[in-house]
């Protein structure tokens, strides 16, 4: 496996105080924390500075690091010595549901797993955890509903009391209907319950499986909640005159009224075409002015007689 | 990997159709009862029912209640430092919506 810089990771010195390290964690972690990053890659940066974070804010894992830092460069094939982490006395629990690296578990694994991630006690005993995973669709899956092959990346503890990440795929039949943020819950999908021994009624029920969607970007429709959004590129005289102009919507090709005197960015709504929720969202088109090209005699002419014709200042407004 | 069943699993639309106590939401989020009751405090949940002495949330909050705790645990925010983030989020979230990305 490879060498971790941590103090690299971090951007810190080797002899950063506590205080130095804790200020570099914030700043990174602000920085790449998923929820509210928009850099590349920020969920790897977020564990690989959490990982960090974890190891050089205990004394006695940082200490342990150290001793064996000396020597090493980062991404170098590296082995742990057998003898590591003898005479420190690892404590506190593990990071919350991000798997850290192989060196990182090689290292620190099973005495900092132990009792990290499992549910703190008294939380309906017997009964096996839910798991959240997060999946990206296609807007169709929910406009029409239907069964969708699913791969979840769920977390499991392994026989070593260690927090792995395994790949999971199911067959799902989605919901019509399911907005973006929204979850599918299945019941009774989640952690099997600890210790088969059912004796109450509640106990060894196995945990729900929550599949929380997102919809990857439609090339025609944008959503927003459980409306759809389409910009709809119209003639000039289309929009100045009224016409009737085909459309695509999520539940085929309609004839859609473009009334006279729309201009750009006129909005009509279809109601209940949009995401077919309960209540259902609606369907806007956004009226867009395209421009013929005045590209051969004949357009220009066209122009020439319709600038000649209309006495029109579209600068107006600007006071000029 | 487990192996592909033949028949779809069929779930439910979370938001749509759970009611969750505060009971609920403790033990989903793996946190005290003391914790959420907090959170509807500082404003981070809203309270959809009172019926009986006991509050009511839709399936909606269970999210935001998970995002409240990353933000807090990952980014050690106290809870007005929370409430802040979530509303800045929301914001941000709408005003991209609005420009049609993401």
């Amino acid at each position: 496996m490879e060498f971790k810089d941590y103090y690299k990771v971090m951007g810190v010195a080797r002899d950063a105080t506590e205080a130095q390290i804790k200020q570099a964690y914030r700043k990174l972690a602000r920085k790449y924390h998923p929820d509210v990053s928009k850099e590349k890659n920020a969920e790897a940066h977020f564990k690989e500075v959490g990982e960090a974070y974890e190891v050089l804010k205990s004394p006695e894992k940082r200490a342990a690091y150290d001793q064996l830092g000396q020597g090493h460069s980062p991404g170098e094939n590296f082995r742990p010595p057998p003898d590591f982490g003898s005479g420190f006395e690892f404590s506190g629990a593990g990071g919350g549901d991000s798997s850290y690296s192989d060196f990182f578990d090689a290292l620190f694994g099973g005495q900092a797993r132990a009792g990290g991630s499992q549910p703190r006690g008294g939380f309906r005993p017997g009964r096996g955890e839910d798991h959240h995973a997060k999946v990206l669709l296609d807007l169709d899956a929910s406009l029409r509903g239907g069964a969708r092959t699913l791969t979840l990346r769920v977390p499991e503890i392994d026989a070593e009391g260690r927090l792995v990440s395994k790949e999971r795929v199911l067959n799902v039949q989605v919901p019509k209907g399911i907005l973006a943020g929204q979850n599918i819950r299945l019941a009774g999908q989640g952690a099997p319950a600890p210790g088969q021994g059912a004796r109450a009624p509640d106990q060894g029920k196995p945990g729900d499986l929550f599949i929380e969607v997102e919809f990857q970007p439609h090339p025609l429709y944008r959503v927003d909640g459980r409306d759809l959004y389409l910009d709809l590129p119209v003639a000039p005289w289309e929009a100045a005159l009224g016409a009737s102009v085909k459309t695509p919507t999520p539940t085929g090709t309609v004839d859609l009224k473009i009334p006279p005197a729309s201009h750009a960015g006129s909005k009509l709504r279809l109601k209940g075409r949009g995401i077919p929720a309960s209540p259902a969202g609606d369907f806007y088109v956004v009226l867009q002015i395209a421009l013929p090209p005045a590209n051969d005699e004949q357009a220009k002419a066209a122009y020439a007689a319709m600038a000649q014709a209309l006495p029109f200042n579209p600068r107006a407004g600007l006071g000029v | 990997m487990s192996s592909l069943q033949d028949r779809p699993l069929t779930g439910v639309i979370f938001e749509e159709s759970a009611v969750l106590t505060v009971s609920d939401l403790s033990r989903m989020c793996a946190v005290e009862e003391r914790h959420i009751v907090e959170y509807v405090e500082e404003g981070v949940l809203n309270v959809a029912e009172v019926s009986s002495s006991e509050w009511h949330f839709t399936g909606a909050a269970l999210r935001r209640a998970r995002l409240a705790l990353r933000l807090e645990r990952d980014l050690e925010l106290n809870l007005a430092g929370v409430a802040l983030a979530l509303q800045l989020i929301e914001e941000l979230e709408r005003l991209r919506n609005e420009l049609g990305r993401n």
